[in-house]
């Protein structure tokens, strides 16, 4: 069966660049720690180049999500994008949400993409069932946002601080479980409505008569 | 060429624009919702940055967590309104689902 041999491939070759992004995050965080500001060209220094990787790894994902025909590769373009976010949350010292990214997203949302696609799609039809719709105006629209989005993002003068890095998640930790204690509460009942309704509205229908 | 919040900004600008249009051209539900999670991952981008070079404090992170929280529920619920258009019209068209406009 050639179809169940490319997801097999395309599986192994995900788990592979997982892995080979772990191990150069984990290769370059000492070096990210002790020589940041080490200059690799000119005034390009080592933390430069990897904020440049992961922007392209989250930019690079999220195009192929917008632009490929096959609704498998467009979860992974996902997988790599949501990956490139993770390692920007690292770079922003917020590094409970990067863990908490990889745990839930790529975890949990994109597993339950991939067997919703595994499930609504044959894998043989996947091409003829990701058809787009309105191609023109969609691009049209979305290119004026992203050049109104740009405009702010460089033209405002920004006021910002001089900040210290460091780690985040006890501060984050005792903000839950005091400030925002109830909004967390919350939270945890939205959870378990969600459970219970999910399971309701997937459940095949049983006739009680 | 140090990355200054307007860098992360633009990221984030690039990542809402593609999903916006994978939201707009697409007919397989599941393909929308995919989008939306990239919308909803630039958004936090944004909080997470403002957080750190503006606002300072952990707000920002505290509610980036939550948006992710809620995402989660967001996308285990639409999945299964997918799944259940997909057993009531054998497609997941998003134009199929339309028994009740007639």
């Amino acid at each position: 069966m050639r179809p169940v041999n490319k997801l097999i491939a395309w599986t192994l070759g995900s788990a592979a660049v997982v892995a080979a992004v772990a191990l150069l995050s984990a290769r370059l965080s000492p070096a990210l720690a002790a020589g940041s500001s080490r200059q690799l060209a000119g005034p390009f220094t080592l933390a430069d180049g990897v904020f440049y990787f992961l922007a392209v790894l989250a930019v690079g994902g999220a195009g192929g999500v917008a632009f490929s025909r096959n609704i498998l590769y467009s979860a992974l373009g996902l997988l790599a994008s949501l990956l490139g976010v993770s390692g920007l949350y690292v770079f922003l010292s917020a590094d409970f949400l990067a863990v908490a990214q990889v745990m839930i997203y790529i975890g949990g949302v994109l597993v339950l993409i991939l067997f919703a696609v595994m499930l609504t799609n044959r894998i043989g039809e996947v091409n003829v069932s990701n058809a787009s719709l309105g191609w023109a105006s969609g691009a049209i629209l979305s290119a004026v946002l992203l050049a109104l989005l740009l405009l702010v993002a460089f033209e405002v003068p920004w006021v910002t601080r001089a900040v210290a890095s460091g780690p985040t998640t006890a501060p984050l930790g005792h903000g839950l479980l005091q400030q925002w204690l109830l909004p967390f509460e919350l939270a945890s009942l939205i959870l378990l409505a969600t459970l219970i309704g999910a399971i309701v509205i997937a459940r095949k229908e049983i006739r009680a008569e | 060429m140090v990355p200054t919040l307007s860098h992360f900004l633009a990221v984030a600008a690039l990542l809402f624009a593609a999903g916006l249009f994978t939201v707009l051209t697409r007919r397989n539900a599941v393909a929308i919702l995919m989008g939306v999670e990239l919308m909803l991952n630039a958004a936090n981008l944004n909080l997470v940055a403002f957080n750190r070079y503006v606002v300072g404090g952990m707000a920002g992170q505290t509610f980036a967590l939550f948006v992710v929280v809620l995402a989660a529920a967001e996308a285990a619920v639409g999945l299964a309104i997918v799944l259940s258009i997909f057993h009531t019209f054998k497609t997941i068209d998003v134009r199929a689902a339309d028994l009740m406009r007639e």
